[in-house]
């Protein structure tokens, strides 16, 4: 019934236009062209421009919308497969250990409508909490993977995805990673193919997955396996480039554009995908040539699996295991298994290393929570978001961070344990919402003593400014219901709740106090608007009076970026100087005990 | 044009507008019909980072990233920033940097006694010496001279166009593209005045020294110091335990101050002055600084 799934399938007949395109940008293409119809994703650096570029393409197109988190997003996906649309889901690396339940089953079930994952990996942990390789999580659901290895791919993989999810009755995985996401390069287009929905999906031995329908499914699981490895035997996604007969690589993803660029003559043959492995051109192209190197980036996932087949490679012994791989890496690691000449290159110029650590805006809301906590001598669990920064220098205010709504559960734990300060738990609203609330409700439910403080910042600010259901606006931009988080607390049992100004220290110095004072479960919702998302903000300027400061640095133990050491020393300290990036929160203003810091005059 | 491709390595702090100059050379390229590549790494540019670009341009493009000492350009947006990726300019190649200094918070965290920024000290003159073109550009005063400060990625901008050889046509409606309407007259200028820099290649060795902080005190960590504490003049009203900056000290068991963390506390005297009882004075033990 469907088409024979192939580069060629679709909209190659249109006039071709080059565009430069993003990796993520590309997908977004890929995807509006396969005829997605719903696509659904939490941010998480570097997928999250795949969803704001699909939301560029007409509503009549595609439905796009921010899930309140990855396991939301696929499910939503999933639903509108059995429906009969073809949907997509994306996310970082490790959105998909939230998604991981349902995307483990759904690869029992398969897909009716082409279903789709956009999953990006963040090797050289750029702006993450690991580094982890979403391909063994692939092999573990048993689910093809393919990895683009530029912007190019990127765009015709997304696409044949969703023809590959129909054929094999599969969901589909594109793995790309940060360079993939953030490299721009000219992309052929083509045109859209509007499709007719399939109608839903009235297989209830399919789609219902009791334990007698999967142990049904489980066998089926591995015929697909098998007709999956066929498929890539012939496609013409797996690339065979003869070259050099000595040597030989074997590569995939963005890995294959190194390897061109620093070993041109030879032979290479670049898979579309790490799982399943076309097993026979592997064996015949490891027979073509003298000796084999795998070169693929973090695990070595192909290169386990090519040696399980009883042929001897060449592989992480000489590329390593961590971090992105780089034209350096890569010919250090052809050089080690002896395929080309070490490189004679000159000494490279001396550099020097400077301290530049990422920073909380000048006048971030989150800031004043932290020096309050920093006041009351507590145990901090932290959470993921931009106030993870509070953990680094100056504030130095929180002791712990896991992954994503680990903060208020381990706070419970602590407490539990026995710790001998208070313990707070800090989560921001994206966060809360995304895994928050069943940890809260926990917390009420086993009597904790701790206390929640939750910095709403009416935005996902990490990830560069998303609505979430707590700003009332979605993707696309329309008005919607917003999430009242007191409202919401008091029904999952928190009888202690209090909202308070962030920039108002003392109040919140208050507040916070009497919070942890509280037995049982106590929450303090900090409120004040991020101040570089949605909206940049940006009030009358402070300065320091350089007469009065007596280089005290209470101001830069705030860790404004925007306050730093001035010209003129005081007793042996420079005093404080503050830039034109104050937004003028007030903060330093605040806490000078001299009272040098004033409104600059305009 | 030859096989080998161009490589230009843009390097600066976030917000100072890298993803701008490399978008426009990108587009550039794309118009006079070369491949290119253009990559960034940027997840926490906006939280005042550093950020880099790697554009690649030629016949045909493999590799998104440049490899060490491969860069035929450099251009720096910040100082430091270019020196941080000196390492992967080419003995032949070219660095372009713009002598503002933005030194950040990280490096003035250091509270001992005479304590220096944690800011690389070369100077241009120093530095151009060891690097086959150098050019130390006052973009940023360039850029406040033609009114706005933030123009001053464009005059670099306009220094690389020159750098490369290639026509201002090629590139000023690119140029226009990409900045916000409003600006399209200023950028136009910030981006003709970069390119005359270079064009009338001044001296090699600018004298346009970025101003370097002079250490004006003695440079030994505090550690002479000791705090007088009058017990018997403390009534416990917790002051300057609250507003020491360093959170050094604490009340004890008897409601009376005591310096709880001595390693951390820096002589700033702010306990001293706030103390409503004059309980308690610092003794530097006779170090005072020389300035
Ligand atoms: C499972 C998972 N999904 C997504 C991310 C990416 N991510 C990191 S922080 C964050 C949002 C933080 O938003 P919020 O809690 O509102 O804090 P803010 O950044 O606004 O301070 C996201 C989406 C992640 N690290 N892990
Ligand atoms: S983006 Fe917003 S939340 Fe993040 S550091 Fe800046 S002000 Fe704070
Ligand atoms: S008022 Fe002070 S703390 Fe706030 S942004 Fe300005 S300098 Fe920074």
């Amino acid at each position: 019934m469907h088409e024979q799934p192939s580069l060629e399938a679709a909209g190659r007949n249109e006039a071709p236009a080059l565009r430069v395109m993003s990796g993520n940008e590309a997908i977004a293409r890929g995807a509006w062209e396969a005829g997605v119809k719903v696509a659904a994703a939490y941010p998480g650096t570097p997928s999250t421009e795949i969803l704001e570029n699909i939301a560029t393409y007409p509503a009549e197109d595609v439905e796009a919308q921010w899930a309140t988190n990855e396991k939301v997003s696929v499910d939503v996906a999933i639903g509108a497969s059995f429906a009969g649309a073809r949907a997509l889901a994306a996310m970082k690396h490790v959105g998909l250990n939230v998604a991981a339940d349902a995307f483990m089953s759904q690869t029992y079930i398969g897909a009716h409508g082409g279903l789709v994952l956009v999953v990006c990996d963040d090797p050289g942990i750029h702006s993450s909490q690991n580094a982890q390789d979403t391909r063994l999580l692939c092999r573990l659901a048993n689910a093809p993977v393919l990895e683009p290895a530029d912007a190019q791919e990127a765009l015709d993989f997304t696409r044949l995805a969703f023809d590959l999810s129909e054929r094999f009755d599969t969901p589909v995985v594109v793995r790309g990673t940060t360079l993939l996401s953030h490299t721009r390069s000219q992309v052929r287009v083509g045109a859209r193919k509007a499709r007719e929905t399939l109608g839903f999906s009235e297989d209830r031995e399919k789609n219902v997955m009791t334990p007698t329908n999967a142990r049904k499914r489980h066998p089926l699981l591995l015929e697909r396996e098998a007709k999956l490895r066929a498929y890539f035997e012939e496609a013409d996604i797996t690339r065979w480039e003869q070259g050099s007969a000595d040597f030989g690589v074997i590569t995939v993803g963005t890995a294959y554009s190194y390897v061109r660029e620093v070993a041109p003559t030879a032979s290479i043959l670049k898979l579309a995908g790490s799982y399943p492995l076309p097993e026979e051109t592997i064996g015949r192209f490891c027979r073509s040539v003298g000796r084999v190197l795998v070169v693929e980036e973090l695990e070595p996932v192909v290169e386990t699996e090519i040696r399980a087949m009883g042929i001897a490679v060449a592989g992480k012994d000489c590329i390593s295991r961590i971090g992105e791989l780089s034209p350096d890496v890569v010919r250090d690691g052809l050089a080690r298994a002896g395929f080309i000449a070490p490189a004679a290159k000159p000494e490279p110029l001396p550099g020097t290393e400077v301290v530049r650590p990422p920073v909380l805006c000048a006048g971030c809301s989150h800031v004043s929570t932290y020096m309050a906590l920093r006041a009351l001598d507590v145990r901090v669990a932290g959470d993921i978001g931009c106030y993870t920064l509070a953990a680094t220098p100056p504030l130095l205010a929180i002791d712990t961070v896991v992954s994503m709504g680990s903060s208020i559960a381990n706070a419970v734990g602590m407490a539990k344990a026995g710790t001998e300060r208070p313990v707070v738990a800090t989560i921001g609203d994206s966060t809360f919402l995304h895994a928050g609330i069943p940890a809260l409700i926990d917390a009420v439910y086993n009597q904790a003593d701790i206390t929640v403080l939750l910095l709403d910042n009416h935005v996902t600010a990490m990830t560069g400014g998303q609505d979430h259901p707590g700003t009332g606006r979605t993707l696309r931009g329309a008005d919607t219901h917003r999430v009242d988080y007191a409202e919401l607390a008091r029904a999952c049992g928190v009888e202690w709740v209090e909202t308070v100004d962030s920039y108002d220290l003392g109040a919140l110095h208050r507040t916070v106090r009497e919070a942890v004072q509280f037995k049982g479960v106590a929450l303090v919702i900090s409120d004040r608007p991020c101040v570089l998302d949605p909206v940049k903000i940006k009030g009358p300027a402070f300065t320091v009076l350089a007469a009065d400061c007596t280089a005290c640095q209470a101001c830069l133990n705030i860790g404004c970026p925007s306050i730093t050491w001035g010209d003129e020393r005081y007793d042996g300290h420079y005093k404080a100087q503050i830039d034109d990036g104050c937004i003028g929160c007030t903060l330093c203003a605040q806490i000078c005990p001299t009272g040098a810091i004033q409104l600059a005059q305009s | 044009m030859s096989d080998r491709p161009t490589n230009v390595l843009i390097v600066g702090v976030g917000g100072q507008g890298v993803i701008l100059v490399s978008k426009v050379l990108t587009e550039v390229c794309q118009a006079r019909g070369l491949a290119v590549k253009q990559s960034e790494v940027h997840g926490m540019a906006k939280r005042g980072g550093a950020v880099f670009s790697h554009v690649r341009f030629g016949r045909e493009i493999w590799s998104p990233t440049i490899a060490q000492g491969e860069a035929d350009v450099l251009l720096a947006l910040e100082w430091a920033e270019g020196l941080r990726w000196l390492g992967h300019l080419s003995r032949a190649g070219t660095l372009i940097a713009d002598t503002r200094r933005i030194v950040p918070l990280a490096a003035c965290l250091d509270r001992s006694w005479g304590a220096q920024p944690a800011y690389p000290r070369r100077s241009p003159e120093d530095l151009l010496a060891g690097i086959a073109n150098g050019f130390a550009i006052d973009a940023t005063g360039i850029a406040m001279d033609l009114g706005n400060a933030r123009v001053a990625n464009t005059v670099v901008l306009g220094a690389l166009s020159a750098v490369l050889g290639q026509p201002a046509e090629d590139w000023q409606p690119v140029l226009a593209r990409n900045v916000p309407p409003k600006t399209v007259e200023v950028n136009h200028a910030a981006f003709a005045r970069g390119r005359a820099w270079i064009e009338s290649r001044p001296e090699p060795r600018p004298a346009a020294s970025p101003p370097a902080r002079q250490p004006v005190g003695a440079t030994a960590p505090m550690n002479g110091v000791r705090l007088v504490i009058t017990e018997s003049w403390c009534k416990g009203c917790d002051i300057c335990v609250k507003m020491c900056p360093e959170r050094c000290l604490a009340l004890n068991g008897a409601q009376v101050v005591e310096l709880s963390d001595a390693g951390a506390c820096t002589g700033c005297r702010v306990c001293e002055w706030l103390c409503p009882d004059f309980a308690i004075t610092v003794d530097r033990g006779g170090q005072e600084p020389r300035a």
